[in-house]
């Protein structure tokens, strides 16, 4: 299947359960990544945060890619419990609030939206790229969303791992200072995850 | 002296009895008149140790009596799931601020000074400079 050229409110409900999913298999793996250099919840708190979104879109059918993002970012903020809920609730919420209320976007717009709510990310969390967080996964793949959805996946899926020499300077992990370097950031990987349900679903 | 009542004070911590406890000995502290309303949000939704934003919300909205609430946070995501909330807008009453200050000594002050019939940016002002009690 080619790449679908408008992107309609199904296709970000789509995009959030498949992110669901990943993040529910993938759950364990984020909290060992949070165990090395974090409090050890960061898998539990998204799983907790996504399996909300996934049942919020599910009662709810939001009508627009943009309500179906600020539901979403809603729900995080409120379930997550940990300081990936403002930050991904964030996220989806500028980025939502940056489409506006239109029913289908294309990924142009997408991506400029993407690139409002990572900067919102950055702005929250007083992070910049290098500091070992997800903005090391965001910032890259929503500059490649121009591209395609396949060079954002790839993007984010090299920011994640680039994240394992650099050392922490924000939240937790920077406490550990230089014991830090060598293990692959939780936040940057999670979000390399919802950057892979963004691709799979546009397939 | 603020016309609407006192500036209502919410405490925010990744623990529920670190947020209680520093509530009642703001309280505590600040007593001999009538004090200043003080809510502790503290913990996760599920309980544990983290940020629950309904918590923080259900808080802001018990302590606010229409003269504005100040927020004080202790840690990582108590921050940046209030600044998060500010940032949208609806969810918290008018009139509230997270406030930068430490979050013990800025706790004591905040509730002296809103017991005192301080305003908001009283209230904050006094908490902000906890910061500058030094040991030594």
């Amino acid at each position: 299947m080619s790449e679908p050229t408008t992107l309609d409110a199904a296709f970000f409900r789509r995009w959030l359960t498949t992110a669901a999913a990943a993040v529910d298999r993938e759950a364990d793996r984020l909290t060992d990544l949070d165990s090395a250099i974090g409090d050890a919840d960061h898998g539990t708190n998204m799983r907790r945060g996504f399996t909300a979104v996934a049942a919020a879109l599910d009662k709810e059918e939001p009508a627009t890619p943009g309500a179906v993002l600020a539901l979403a970012g809603r729900q995080l903020i409120s379930t997550v419990g940990g300081a990936s809920g403002p930050l991904y609730g964030t996220l989806l919420r500028r980025t939502g609030k940056a489409l506006g209320d239109t029913p289908e976007v294309t990924r142009d717009q997408l991506a400029q939206a993407l690139r409002t709510g990572v900067a919102a990310v950055a702005q929250l969390g007083g992070a910049v790229a290098g500091d070992k967080t997800m903005l090391d996964a965001l910032e890259p793949a929503a500059a490649a969303l121009g591209e395609s959805f396949t060079a954002a996946r790839s993007a984010a899926e090299e920011g994640a791992l680039a994240t394992v020499p650099l050392r922490a300077r924000k939240g937790r992990a920077s406490y550990l200072g230089e014991r830090s370097v060598g293990h692959q950031d939780p936040g940057a990987t999670s979000s390399a995850l919802l950057v892979a349900a963004l691709e799979e679903v546009a397939r | 002296m603020s016309a609407a009542g006192p500036v209502g004070i919410v405490l925010v911590s990744h623990s529920a009895q670190v947020a209680a406890a520093v509530a009642e000995l703001a309280r505590g502290l600040a007593a001999g008149g009538a004090t200043a309303p003080v809510a502790p949000a503290g913990g996760a939704p599920d309980g544990g140790l983290g940020t629950s934003a309904e918590l923080i919300a259900e808080a802001a909205r018990a302590v606010d009596r229409g003269a504005g609430v100040a927020v004080l946070a202790d840690l990582g995501s108590a921050v940046l799931t209030v600044k998060a909330l500010l940032a949208e807008g609806d969810e918290l009453p008018e009139r509230t601020r997270l406030v930068d200050a430490p979050f013990l000594e800025g706790a004591v002050a905040a509730v002296v000074t809103a017991s005192a019939g301080g305003d908001l940016d009283a209230v904050e002002a006094a908490a902000g400079e906890a910061y500058a009690y030094r040991r030594s």
